[in-house]
């Protein structure tokens, strides 16, 4: 493994003050599930590394009227297993369900994936369809910023020099909304995405969708949103043929790479399937009540 | 630099002087002697390395063990207790769910932390739950069975 000087933030202003000091040789390091394999392989070479880990109230997953706020070291685990994300934002425990395994999840926090900004990060699209938003602390405070605006490459997201993710924010779930999020990857566990996808459903009154989000992951640079299928489906019954439409919207609107996992074309195909199952699912739950 | 560090591991202390730079794997088989621990891919793949950290199962390959200071480990040498092996150990050995052994401690770790959360898994679950424990030998059939083997004898003979 590469060496590096290893430092402990016990703070969030202790943590920013180290990262700031240091600026580009100085690497944030959370649950370590991708950066310790990435030092193993000499990936990343940081001059320091600073744990975050230990820094006490950043663990934390609470709701009150402005919604949901899960701290940046919540664990994948403790989304996946959090009686009020099941109950509430099911979408966020169906996607923590699907990262690595249950040694991985204990040990992953949300703030890491987000950070590592992988373009299939798991949480990151069923976030998206959740319009999540991402506060941000650095040495001139707090900023927040818009989750889709929080990712801009490959590993790469808008935080500068001396900046961590401290939080994400989920508003409260409208009534009559629902959100579904579905995988595709070869094996059934400890696999990465070849396409992620997360949708959240409002209904208005009747049986048309008010609003819906889509988030798509491993299939362009970044996890994104697929905004033109969205605004074709605002105002419409979710029905088949237009959720067909939109899935083709959403195919082209993505820009998927072909890798060893898959094939851009393949990813496409599945982005048409996937974009109408997860809408359609999410439809019928949101008209059952939730 | 090295870090002076704590860990309690089976329930006994222990003070080492490690470089940053090493996993919690390697000091505990090469630093303590614990070698139950087993080393398989080091990318958090196969769970061999897998231990009980403040009472949850992690891969020991992918934490330094320096951010492990002050914490409390069990490995698989802690797990028998008195010179008696716990149930799901009995019950791989029972069950043939062993073959080269290299899985079986994370296995058992795993297994064990699944019945303290879940003591009634259904198979679905039980795989779910050793999802990130490869066995080389594709023993799984009888892993699986061993451990709702242990589910079962839990609900006869409950614990007071
Ligand atoms: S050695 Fe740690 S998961 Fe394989
Ligand atoms: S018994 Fe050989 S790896 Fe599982």
């Amino acid at each position: 493994m590469v060496r590096f000087e290893y430092l402990e933030a016990g703070s969030v202003e202790e943590a920013v003050s180290l990262l700031d000091r240091y600026g580009g040789e100085a690497l944030a390091i959370a649950g370590g599930t991708d950066m310790v394999v990435q030092m193993r392989y000499r990936e990343l070479a940081p001059k320091y590394v600073v744990n975050l880990k230990a820094i006490k109230d950043l663990d934390y997953i609470t709701e009150d009227a402005s919604g949901l706020r899960m701290g940046a070291l919540a664990t994948i685990r403790s989304i996946e297993t959090s009686p009020l994300i099941k109950e509430r934002y099911g979408i966020l425990a169906q996607a923590a369900h699907h990262l690595g395994s249950v040694q991985v999840r204990n040990l992953a926090t949300i703030g890491g994936n987000l950070c590592h900004a992988a373009p299939s990060a798991e949480m990151a699209s069923p976030l998206l369809a959740l319009g999540a938003k991402a506060k941000i602390t650095g040495p001139k405070g707090d900023r927040t910023v818009p989750l889709d605006e929080f990712f801009t490459g490959p590993g790469q997201t808008v935080l500068k020099a001396g900046e961590i993710l401290t939080e994400l924010q989920v508003p409260p779930p409208p009534p009559k909304s629902a959100g579904v999020y579905l995988k595709h990857s070869i094996r059934k566990a400890m696999d990465i995405a070849f396409v992620g996808t997360g949708v959240v459903v409002e209904l208005d009154g009747g049986d048309k969708c008010r609003d819906i989000r889509i988030g798509l992951g491993a299939v362009a640079p970044t996890p994104m949103r697929a905004r033109r299928a969205e605004d074709h489906l605002r105002g419409k019954k979710l029905e088949e043929a237009i959720l067909r439409e939109a899935g083709e919207i959403a195919s082209q609107e993505c820009s998927p790479i072909s890798d060893i996992r898959c094939s851009a074309e393949h990813r496409r195909e599945i982005v048409k399937v996937f974009v109408r199952r997860a809408a359609l699912q999410a439809a019928e739950l949101a008209a059952g009540g939730r | 630099m090295k870090h002076l560090i704590k860990l309690t591991v089976n329930g006994e202390e222990y003070e080492v002087a490690i470089e940053p730079n090493r996993s919690l794997l390697d000091v505990l088989r090469d630093d303590l002697e614990l070698t139950g621990t087993k080393k398989g891919c080091e990318t958090g793949d196969c769970g061999a390395c897998t231990v009980v950290l403040d009472g949850k199962t992690v891969n020991a390959c992918l934490i330094l063990a320096v951010s492990a200071n002050g914490k409390s480990i069990l490995t698989i040498e802690g797990v028998a207790q008195g010179g008696k092996l716990h149930p799901v150990q009995e019950a791989f050995i029972e069950h043939g769910a062993i073959q080269c052994g290299y899985c079986t401690p994370g296995m058992i770790l795993s297994a064990k932390s699944l019945l303290e959360e879940n003591p009634r898994p259904t198979e679905w679950e039980v795989r779910e739950a050793i999802a990130g424990n490869l066995c080389r030998c594709t023993g799984y059939v009888k892993i699986v069975k061993a451990i709702l083997a242990v589910a079962e004898e839990m609900a006869k003979a409950p614990v007071a």
